[in-house]
C-alpha cells in the first residue's frame, strides 16, 4: 500500500496543470472561480482548446479521440480541471450522449455525431426529466409514435440545462405504453431546429437561466435517429447515468473554492483584523477541509478499485457515497463563502455576473455580489443527478442489502 | 498510488482476523478474560507473542518483523472488531514505540510478551497537552529521584515496566526539559491504584514518591523527550484510528444485520426508509473514517513533524466524528437491546466513546488542524 502518486503521475499532473494555466484564457477561469455564469462562447473556447490538445474526451475510445489513460490519470485530469477552474467539456455531449452513441449507436450515427461532440460543433442537451417524472424517471410520459420513417414526439421535458444554446437533444420517450414502465422507453436524438419544439427558460432562485422547459408538439424525427433498439432506452439511460459518476464528487472544485475562501477571508476586514482571525471561522474551515480530505481518499480508493477491476467493470456503488458527500461539501463551501461576504452578500445585483462594466459604483467587492447566488444555486447539487435521498436508497439496496 | 495490501500484509490481516475471531468471536469470553487478575487473557497475550504480533513494529535486526504504520493499522483494526482487552496498544504501540525510538534492549522482552510497558505520561492537570509535565526528577549523585502523580495510565496496573515522563528542566508546559525514564513497575516508591475503564479495559493512578533511578534509566537525551513523545503519540493516534475503524465497521455491520432480522408491524424494520437512510449514513461515516485512517497511516512516518501533526489531527477529528455518529446511531437503531450490558453493540459504543477522548478529543484536534492552516 502506497498512497502517494508515482513520479510519473506527478509529472502528468504538472503537465496538465501547466497546460490549464497557460492555455485556457484567464478571463474564463476567473469567471468559473468567481461562480459567474459562462457564455456559450466561453464553453466552446475552452473545449476547443482542450480538444486541440486531445483532452476534450479523454475517457472515450482511442479512435474517437480518447486517451489511453489509467484511472489514476483520469482522476488527476478531472481534479486539475476543477482545481484550475477550467470549464469542463460540455457534459451532455462528452459524458452523456457521446458514450451512449459509441457504445450503442450505428456506425453512421457514430461518424455523424462523435467528432462534432468532441469539438463541440453541436451543443447537446438532456431530455430526461419531466414535470411528473423526477426521481421516478421511468414514469415519463413523453410519447414517440412510429409513423413510417419517422417518430412523432409529443410531451414535455424539464430542467433541461442550457437548452437555450442547444443544437441537439437526446430524449427518453415512451414507444410502448402497454409495456412495464421501464420496458417501453426509447432513446432518440432530436435536432432542436425541428418544427414543434419550444424552449422556455426557468429562472432559478439565484436569478440564473441555466435550465429550461422543452415542449414537443408533433415533432417529427427521422427513425434513423433512434439509438440502439426500440424500447431498450432505459438500459441506455442507466448506462449513461453510470458514466456520469466520473468526477462526481467535485473535490477539485471544492478545494479551489476553499483556497479562494481562505484568501478572501484574509482580505475581508472584521473589527481590528480580518474574518480569518476569528478562530470559530477557521475551525469551521478546518472541518470542511478535513471532510474533503477524507472524501479525496475515498475517491482515490474508488479509483484504485476501478483500476483493479479493469475497463467495463460495473459502477461501484461506493460512487453514491461520493455523490452524497461531494454535494454536501460543495454546499458547505458556498456557506463559508457567504459567511465571508457577511452583510455585503445582501445587495441583489442582477447584472453582477454578466461581466459588463456599469456606470453605477459597485457595492462592496465584486466577489461578494455572487456569494449569495452561488449559495442559492448550489442547493441544486444534492438534487440533480439522482437526489441524495435516491443515492441513499441505492446504497441501502446495493451495498447494505436492505 | 496503490491501495492494495502486499501479500505479506494480506496474510497478516488474515491471521490476525482469524485469531480474533477464534478468541473473541464468542462475546461471552470477553467478560471471562476481563475477570482474570490482569484484566485480560494471559493465554491470548501469549498467542500474540507466538504469532509474532508483539514484534510487529520492531526492526528485523532486533528480532521483530519490521512492520510500519500500515501493519499496525491492519492489526489494530482486527483488535477493534474483537474489542480486544490485551495491552497491545499500551505495551507495543506506545511503550514499544518509545523504546524503539531510543533503541532500548528491553524491546526483546516486549516482543516475547514477558515485559509489558505502560507509558506513565498524562497527569491530573494535563488534559491533552503532551508537554504539560509536572512530575519532577531531582538530581542526586548517580541518578535522579522522581516525585509526582501520573493519571489514567493505560494498563498501568499490570505493566512490568513504566516509561515515566518527568521534568528535568524548564516550566510546567515547556516542550524543552522533559525526559523519559524506564522504571521497574515494582520499584520502591511507586504506588499504583488500578481500575477498570468505562470500556472494560484497565488503567491506573500512579504515585511516585521519592523513586530513585540510576542514570542508566534515562531514555534518550536528557530534556529532549518532547520530540520523541510527539512522534510516538502520533503513531499511536493513527493506531487508535484503525482500532476505531474496526469497531465501527463491526458495529455498522451488526446494526444492518439487526435491521434485517428485527420485525415490527409485520415486517423487517430494515424495510423502513428512514432507518435505511440512517444505516447508509453510518456506512458513509465508517468509510470516511477508514479513508482518513489510511491517510494517518501514510502520514505517521512523515519526517516533517508539523505536517505529520496536522495530518494526524485531521484524521482524529474525522474518526472521532464518525465514531460518535456510528456509535449513537447503532444504539438508536437497535432500540432497547442496544442499552443492555449483555449485548455487544453497547460495548462497541463505549469503546468508541473512550477512543474519542484518548490523546485528544475532537475539539482539541480541530484546533490543531485549524492552527495548521496558518
Amino acid at each position: 500500500m502506497d498512497l502517494r502518486f508515482t513520479p510519473e503521475e506527478i509529472a502528468f499532473r504538472d503537465e496538465v496543470r501547466s497546460f490549464f494555466r497557460t492555455q485556457i484564457p484567464q478571463a474564463i477561469r476567473d469567471k468559473v472561480s468567481a461562480g459567474r455564469h459562462l457564455s456559450k462562447q466561453d464553453f466552446v473556447t475552452a473545449q476547443r482548446i482542450l480538444h486541440a490538445r486531445g483532452w476534450a474526451v479523454p475517457h472515450w475510445p482511442l479512435h474517437w479521440g480518447g486517451q489511453d489513460w489509467t484511472p489514476v490519470q483520469r482522476y488527476i485530469f478531472n481534479e486539475e480541471l476543477q482545481s484550475e477552474a477550467v470549464p469542463p467539456p460540455l457534459p451532455f455531449g462528452a459524458q452523456m450522449v457521446g458514450p451512449v452513441i459509441y457504445t450503442f449507436g450505428t456506425p453512421e450515427q457514430q461518424r455523424r455525431f462523435l467528432p462534432r461532440i468532441a469539438n463541440i460543433e453541436d451543443w447537446w442537451c438532456q431530455g430526461f426529466s419531466e414535470p411528473g417524472s423526477g426521481s421516478d424517471l421511468a414514469s415519463l410520459k413523453t410519447r414517440a409514435v412510429r409513423e413510417g420513417d419517422e417518430y412523432v414526439i409529443n410531451g414535455q421535458k424539464t430542467w433541461t440545462t442550457l437548452a437555450q444554446y442547444a443544437d441537439w437533444i437526446f430524449v427518453l420517450a415512451r414507444t410502448d405504453p402497454a409495456a412495464k414502465k421501464q420496458e417501453g422507453i426509447s432513446f432518440i436524438l432530436v435536432d432542436m431546429r425541428t418544427p414543434g419544439i419550444t424552449v422556455r427558460p426557468i429562472v432559478t432562485i439565484d436569478g440564473g437561466r441555466e435550465v429550461n422547459e422543452v415542449f414537443f408538439d408533433d415533432v417529427r424525427v427521422p427513425a434513423e435517429n433512434l439509438v440502439g433498439q426500440e424500447n431498450k432506452g432505459w438500459d441506455y439511460a442507466k448506462f449513461l447515468l453510470g458514466n456520469e459518476r466520473s468526477g462526481i464528487a467535485r473535490i477539485g472544485l471544492s478545494k479551489e473554492r476553499l483556497r479562494r475562501i481562505k484568501r478572501l477571508a484574509r482580505e475581508t476586514p472584521d473589527g481590528d483584523g480580518t474574518v480569518w482571525d476569528d478562530p470559530m471561522f477557521r475551525r469551521d474551515v478546518a472541518s470542511v477541509e478535513i471532510e474533503l480530505k477524507a472524501l479525496e481518499m475515498t475517491q482515490l480508493r474508488v479509483v484504485a478499485a476501478d483500476a483493479r477491476r479493469g475497463a467495463g467493470g460495473k459502477p461501484d456503488p461506493a460512487s453514491s457515497i461520493l455523490k452524497i458527500k461531494g454535494s454536501e461539501l460543495q454546499q458547505a463551501t458556498t456557506e463559508l463563502l457567504l459567511r465571508v461576504a457577511g452583510p455585503l452578500a445582501l445587495p441583489f445585483l442582477p447584472d453582477a455576473d454578466d461581466g459588463v462594466l456599469h456606470n453605477e459604483p459597485p457595492i462592496g467587492p465584486d466577489w461578494a455580489a455572487t456569494a449569495a447566488p452561488q449559495y442559492f444555486n448550489n442547493r441544486k447539487v444534492s438534487i440533480y443527478g439522482g437526489s441524495n435521498e435516491i443515492q441513499r436508497n441505492i446504497i441501502a439496496k446495493a451495498i447494505l442489502g436492505l | 498510488m496503490d491501495f492494495d495490501l502486499s501479500e505479506e500484509q494480506r496474510l497478516l490481516a488474515e491471521s490476525a482476523g482469524k485469531l480474533i475471531e477464534a478468541r473473541y468471536g464468542d462475546f461471552t469470553r470477553r467478560a471471562a478474560y476481563a475477570a482474570e487478575p490482569d484484566g485480560f487473557s494471559a493465554a491470548v497475550w501469549q498467542e500474540f507473542a507466538d504469532l509474532g504480533l508483539l514484534g510487529l513494529p520492531f526492526a528485523e535486526a532486533q528480532g521483530g518483523s519490521g512492520g510500519g504504520p500500515v501493519e499496525t493499522m491492519i492489526v489494530m483494526e482486527a483488535f477493534g472488531r474483537g474489542l480486544v482487552l490485551e495491552p497491545y496498544f499500551a505495551s507495543v504501540v506506545l511503550g514499544g514505540g518509545l523504546l524503539r525510538a531510543v533503541g532500548h534492549e528491553l524491546v526483546a522482552r516486549v516482543m516475547d510478551g514477558t515485559a509489558r510497558i505502560a507509558f506513565a505520561h498524562t497527569e491530573p492537570q494535563g488534559r491533552y497537552n503532551l508537554h504539560d509535565v509536572a512530575v519532577t526528577a531531582r538530581r542526586v549523585p548517580g541518578g535522579r529521584v522522581l516525585d509526582g502523580a501520573k493519571s489514567v495510565v493505560l494498563h498501568g496496573d499490570s505493566a512490568t515496566h513504566l516509561v515515566v515522563s518527568a521534568r528535568t528542566s524548564g516550566g510546567r508546559r515547556d516542550a524543552e526539559g522533559i525526559s523519559l525514564f524506564l522504571l521497574d513497575a515494582a520499584a520502591d516508591g511507586i504506588s499504583r491504584r488500578g481500575y477498570a475503564t468505562q470500556d472494560g479495559l484497565r488503567a491506573a493512578e500512579i504515585l511516585l514518591s521519592g523513586v530513585a533511578v540510576p542514570d542508566s534509566a534515562l531514555l534518550g537525551a536528557e530534556g529532549a523527550a518532547a520530540r520523541v513523545i510527539d512522534a510516538v503519540v502520533d503513531t499511536a493516534i493513527a493506531a487508535l484510528c484503525a482500532e476505531a475503524v474496526g469497531a465501527m465497521a463491526a458495529l455498522q455491520a451488526m446494526t444492518v444485520d439487526y435491521l434485517k432480522q428485527r420485525r415490527q408491524f409485520g415486517t423487517a424494520i430494515g424495510s423502513f426508509q428512514v432507518l435505511q437512510h440512517r444505516a447508509v449514513d453510518m456506512l458513509i461515516a465508517v468509510e470516511q473514517a477508514r479513508s482518513m485512517t489510511m491517510y494517518a497511516a501514510m502520514m505517521a512516518s512523515e519526517p516533517d513533524a508539523a505536517a505529520r501533526r496536522a495530518a494526524i489531527a485531521q484524521a482524529k477529528v474525522q474518526v472521532n466524528r464518525s465514531a460518535r455518529l456510528v456509535g449513537q446511531e447503532a444504539i438508536q437503531l437497535h432500540g432497547g437491546i442496544g442499552m443492555t450490558m449483555e449485548y455487544k453493540a453497547g460495548h462497541y459504543f463505549k469503546r468508541l466513546a473512550m477512543i474519542e477522548t484518548l490523546f485528544g478529543d475532537t475539539e482539541h484536534h480541530l484546533r490543531i488542524a485549524a492552527d495548521a492552516m496558518g
